[in-house]
């Protein structure tokens, strides 16, 4: 008797539809494409500043309120939400478990614990820009 | 108690005449409180006793009859029929070489279960008679780790072993973490090159499958990412002169 062991090769363009949970990772993983995008947003509107040019700036400003660009913030916030904040949120106690004496601190401790600084983060951020 | 007429599509591969696996339809009559595995069985007792695949305990301990069933890894053992749709697909593990039928090549993960050193390493002389004392604190660390039973569902889920079979993967990393946590233990730095090296726990892009399959909680993607924050940790403390918590 001889041994012929079967490979099955995992399809390196669409392994990803191999099931849900997959999808997901992948959903969560191309969020970073929207990272890099408001990475150079940013980068673009410190320069624009930086210019010194009113008009430049308010130009900028303008484009950025038309309905199409707040559809555009409006989504890009919400799979942001869902695909990236929630889910990262909900990953931190496995990454940093805390151990007090002998026993492990709930993950809802650690999880509620994110959402605090980051809502305390969110109001001061208002606050500097005079939003609240 | 009610049977019920299960469809099973099994998963057949005679290495010594197929060219690829094919599936092969079984119908069984089950019982509600039966799971996989005691339908698995019914078939090799009263169907065809050529049907090859691996059992021992039928009690979620010796990790041997994990399977694919409609897609998902699981043990075939704590897997009921009464939770499933009327027609069920077993095939072997994925990402595993099939041997023959639902029979998988685990020689790869027994290597690297092996090359991450699982036993307690000692620099210095063990004490003369008296064991390493463990508070509950600190087994508490680690004794989620020890749960797993080797079953390699982790293995299945993991979609980066699938595309890279140098990658160590959950299992042998969430057991080479078990051991850097227990305080008995002075391998860390001996595992640190393995496990920090490329196919270890960077090659971890934390998909979480494993642990969402790991029929014994064991959280191995857990395991890996808390391995991430000690070796950065680790790094700087190298860079920055610092001595390291454990030689």
């Amino acid at each position: 008797m001889s041994r012929r062991p079967y490979v099955r090769e995992m399809s390196k363009t669409t392994w990803y539809m191999r099931n849900g949970r997959y999808r997901v990772y992948v959903l969560r993983e191309l969020s970073s494409f929207l990272v890099a995008f408001y990475v150079f947003l940013i980068i673009y509107a410190l320069s624009v500043l930086a210019a010194g040019s009113a008009v430049q700036w308010n130009s900028f400003l303008a484009s950025q309120q038309g309905v199409g660009m707040i559809v555009f913030h409006g989504l890009a916030l919400l799979y942001f939400l869902f695909y990236q904040t929630f889910p990262w949120f909900k990953l931190a106690p496995k990454a940093m478990p805390i151990q007090v004496g002998e026993n492990k601190v709930a993950d809802s401790k650690i999880i509620g614990a994110h959402y605090l600084v980051w809502i305390v983060v969110t109001a001061v951020i208002f606050w500097l820009a005079g939003v609240i | 108690m009610g049977t019920r007429q299960l469809e099973l599509e099994v998963m057949r591969y005679d290495p010594e005449k197929d060219e690829a696996p094919h599936f092969q339809t079984y119908s069984v009559p089950c019982n509600e409180d039966w799971v996989i595995l005691d339908a698995i069985n019914y078939v090799k007792d009263n169907i065809d006793t050529t049907l090859a695949y691996r059992w021992s305990c039928h009690m979620m301990v010796c990790g041997s009859c994990g399977m694919m069933v409609n897609g998902e890894p699981v043990l075939t053992c704590k897997t009921f029929v009464r939770d499933l749709p009327d027609k069920v697909r077993i095939e072997p593990l994925e990402n595993f070489p099939i041997e023959r039928d639902l029979v998988v090549v685990l020689d790869d993960v027994m290597q690297k279960l092996h090359q991450v050193q699982p036993y307690i390493v000692r620099k210095d002389e063990p004490p003369e008679d008296v064991e390493y004392k463990q508070t509950r604190g600190q087994l508490m660390k680690f004794k989620q780790l020890t749960m797993c039973i080797n079953c390699m569902c982790c293995y299945a889920a993991c979609p980066q072993y699938g595309l890279n079979k140098d990658f160590i993967g959950p299992a042998a990393l969430a057991l080479a973490h078990r051991y850097n946590l227990d305080n008995r233990d002075q391998g860390k730095s001996d595992r640190l090159d393995i496990l920090a090296d490329h196919d270890g726990v960077w090659e971890c892009s934390f998909v979480g499958a494993c642990s969402e399959v790991c029929p014994k909680h064991v959280d191995p993607a857990a395991a890996i990412q808390q391995m991430k924050v000690d070796g950065a940790v680790e790094f700087w403390k190298q860079r920055l002169g610092i001595p390291g918590d454990k030689s």
